[in-house]
């Protein structure tokens, strides 16, 4: 056997990316919103994998915390206030097929114009990165590079980026969280438009697809 | 030895995938959805010794724990219908059931 450890990357890419696509056409197609969950948490997870083969390995975890982990929870969430199943059939529109055909051929047209995969003179680590990497040891005092421009360089960055994931928490909780049956007389038995209506929650498969 | 280790986790994660597809009941898609998180972790670790950096073990390891409290979840919201119960309720909706 010649097969090298590259060659033997290349293949898992490929079956990754194969699977990758089924999933997303399995997720356009099926109709029961559980097995979509379920579905998008693979792909997920399926995404993660590919970053990992990438070596991007803190982007895949992110991914997979996100993605199979939280995202999971959270749809689940709102399936327990909504129904199991998608309403109306979707239709086929032919512009929006159009659009998408070609914002895909224009995105794979530009792909070889992209610096190699890995390549230390790509324009995006000419601009200002090399004085991260010369200064960051001496302006921030932090050893880790990606600390010391995630939290110095890019600070009011990541300030925002932490007001934004608090707010979408905020939304999150407001939405989903328990409801309480507290000093403002609200509970589910007296609210106007009760959210679990008497004989609907079945806790048994019934509704299998 | 890891190629061919590598092949049949590609190989199961194919046929995972399918029942996830397939159904037909919910419960093999939970089924299928938390063994294709173990899929994954097989193949990180997998990875890491193909590319000799053994250290991909360590991530192997976060995934498991990751696709262990998406299951719990999964689990827990068959059980209960809902996603914020305390465990004073689940105790009394453990009792009228």
């Amino acid at each position: 056997m010649t097969t090298s450890p590259d060659m033997v990357i290349i293949i898992i890419d490929l079956v990754l990316l194969t699977l990758l696509c089924l999933t997303a056409f399995a997720i356009m197609l099926v109709r029961h919103l559980f097995a979509v969950v379920a579905l998008t948490g693979a792909f997920s997870l399926l995404s993660a994998g590919l970053l990992v083969t990438l070596d991007a390995v803190d982007v895949a975890f992110t991914e997979a915390a996100v993605g199979a982990g939280i995202s999971t929870v959270l749809m689940l969430g709102t399936l327990a206030l909504t129904k199991r199943r998608e309403a109306t059939k979707p239709k086929l529109s032919p512009i929006g097929l159009m659009i998408i055909f070609l914002t895909g051929a224009t995105l794979i047209y530009a792909t070889p114009d992209m610096p190699k995969f890995g390549a230390a003179d790509s324009p995006g680590l000419m601009h200002i990165v090399p004085d991260y990497i010369e200064g960051s040891k001496n302006d921030i005092a932090v050893p880790n590079i990606v600390t010391a421009i995630l939290a110095s360089y890019r600070g009011y960055d990541t300030l925002g980026e932490v007001a934004v994931i608090f707010t979408a928490g905020m939304g999150v909780i407001i939405l989903l969280g328990r409801r309480r049956e507290d000093e403002y007389g609200y509970s589910e038995d007296n609210a106007a438009f009760p959210l679990h209506p008497e004989g609907s929650d079945n806790t048994t498969g019934k509704d299998k697809s | 030895m890891f190629i061919g280790a590598t092949t049949a986790v590609l190989v199961a994660m194919t046929l995972v995938l399918y029942r996830a597809f397939a159904g037909p009941t919910l419960f093999d898609r939970v089924l299928s959805a938390n063994s294709f998180g173990t899929k994954i972790v097989l193949l990180i670790g997998l990875l890491g010794f193909l590319t000799d950096r053994p250290e991909f073990l360590d991530i192997a390891l976060l995934y498991a724990l990751v696709n262990f409290i998406g299951t719990i979840a999964i689990l827990k919201f068959f059980r209960y219908r809902n996603m914020g119960l305390s465990s004073d309720e689940i105790a009394s909706r453990e009792d009228e059931g």
